[in-house]
């Protein structure tokens, strides 16, 4: 058998609740992340991504005890993003357990965080997550930093090769168009992206039912992130996997 | 029993210190050559290079310390570049010795039109049965490298796992055991592996 489709939990952890937005705003209390990521884990999510949006400087001290909180009750793979500015930040997220740092904004704006990383830890540690949006006056998608509030202009496929060349181990591609509607992936951007990079592409952004993961899959992407459907509880980890399994998609 | 986790600056010892300890263990985490040869049981983590992981192991004095613990006929439980040192050489690290207590190199994932590394989830298939694999073929497990063992001698292969092709996906012998994958990231499976092997150390596997 081959690799398998990853199925990721997304968990936004503001003040060390979980939350989760619709189209980045509307926050909604959600639990315990450590709990939550535990009981996905216990359903067979694949791994489990924490994104901390706590707003302060005391973001890198609340990553760093989540990342060492989780170490004690989940045993998949797990990504802290959210805190991580340094070099300095992602050593100590991975010395606190997680496996691997997501870098968004300080990357686009310090892209030698994304070489510098991948040297000290390895590409594997480096996911290079971006928020885009599709351009309202051609085609393509921009890049957009501080959780979608600030456009950068920037083309996003022309970034993510950039992270490419520096080093970064995978891409989550969070579709701001999408995100919280649960209609679907930005189907078009997954295939855009898979066809002009070689790093795993993780969708993100518009899940709300497993046959759109398959589309997902179809169109490129090696693993899923969803965040409401599962938080929720309209659909479980298991019941997705079962239906993508019907659809053809190797899943553990 | 008292299972000592070798500490040489590797990455991952946390997640192998609680992953072990769930699954039962009296496990210490300890960069002491002489604890380590006091244990009853080691486990010998790793990720990043070959050659890194050699050159730290050397600089602390473990590599004699665990070349020793696999003479001793002590149960041996090597993790990801923690079973590739296990082996004579890499490919990744030409010129650089391993411990060379299980005969083959380390060779690069040839996977024609596949991302390397070989990451995330793949399934298990076991070749030769061995008490700390029980009951885990066709498990999947969390993969994360571009090398992996090539064993010599046949009778060391244990299990395989697909990835454009049959690769070495565990191996052993005697009292050593050895997984390319991260049973400490794998979930129940994984953590099913640790309690095997506990059991197998005790005597009951």
């Amino acid at each position: 058998m081959a690799l398998c489709v990853r199925i990721i939990p997304c968990l936004d952890v503001d003040a060390g609740r979980v939350v989760k937005g619709t189209r980045f705003r509307d926050l909604r209390d959600a639990g315990d992340p450590v709990e939550l990521a535990a009981r996905y884990d216990a359903e067979g999510a694949d791994e489990i991504v924490f994104y901390d949006i706590t707003a302060s400087h005391e973001r890198r001290a609340t990553s760093v005890a989540l990342a060492r909180r989780a170490a004690e009750e989940v045993f998949i793979p797990y990504t802290i993003g959210g805190g991580v500015r340094t070099v300095e930040d992602m050593r100590a997220m991975l010395r606190s357990g997680a496996d691997k740092v997501s870098v968004n904004t300080a990357a686009v704006k310090n892209p030698d965080l994304i070489s510098e990383g991948a040297e000290r830890f390895g590409s594997q540690c480096v996911v290079l997550s971006v928020d885009v949006k599709r351009r309202e006056d051609g085609p393509g998608w921009e890049v957009y930093l501080n959780g979608g509030r600030v456009n950068t202009g920037r083309d996003a496929l022309e970034w993510l090769v950039e992270g490419e060349r520096r080093g970064a181990g995978e891409y989550v591609l969070n579709s701001m168009d999408a995100d919280g509607t649960e209609t679907g992936y930005d189907l078009e951007l997954i295939s855009a992206v898979a066809e002009h990079t070689n790093l795993p592409v993780i969708a993100s952004g518009g899940a709300g039912h497993p046959d759109h993961m398959v589309a997902a899959v179809e169109a490129g992407a090696d693993a899923v992130l969803a965040a409401s459907i599962f938080h929720f509880g309209e659909w479980s980890i298991a019941e997705v996997k079962a239906w993508m399994k019907k659809a053809g998609i190797p899943v553990r | 029993m008292r299972v000592s986790l070798v500490d040489y600056g590797a990455g991952n010892t946390l997640s192998v210190t609680r992953a072990l300890r769930k699954a039962g263990a009296d496990v210490e985490l300890t960069p002491d050559p002489d604890r380590v040869a006091r244990a009853d049981a080691v486990v010998l983590p790793g990720v990043g290079a070959f050659g890194d992981c050699m050159r730290k192991l050397r600089e602390r004095g473990m590599d004699e310390a665990c070349l020793d613990a696999c003479r001793s006929g002590k149960p041996f439980l090597g993790v990801c570049v923690g079973l590739q040192v296990l082996f004579e050489g890499s490919e990744e690290s030409p010129g650089v010795a391993g411990l060379g207590v299980l005969p083959g190199r380390v060779v690069r994932l040839r996977a024609k039109g596949l991302k390397v590394p070989h990451m995330g989830w793949n399934h298990l298939d076991i070749v030769r049965e061995h008490p700390v694999l029980a009951g885990l073929d066709g498990e999947a497990f969390y993969f994360v490298h571009s090398y992996h063992p090539a064993p010599r001698e046949e009778r060391d292969l244990l299990g395989t796992a697909e990835y454009g092709g049959r690769f070495c996906a565990a191996a052993g012998r005697e009292n050593l055991v050895a997984v390319q994958f991260h049973p400490e990231k794998s979930s129940r499976a994984g953590l099913r592996l640790y309690e095997n092997f506990l059991d197998w150390a005790r005597g009951d596997g």
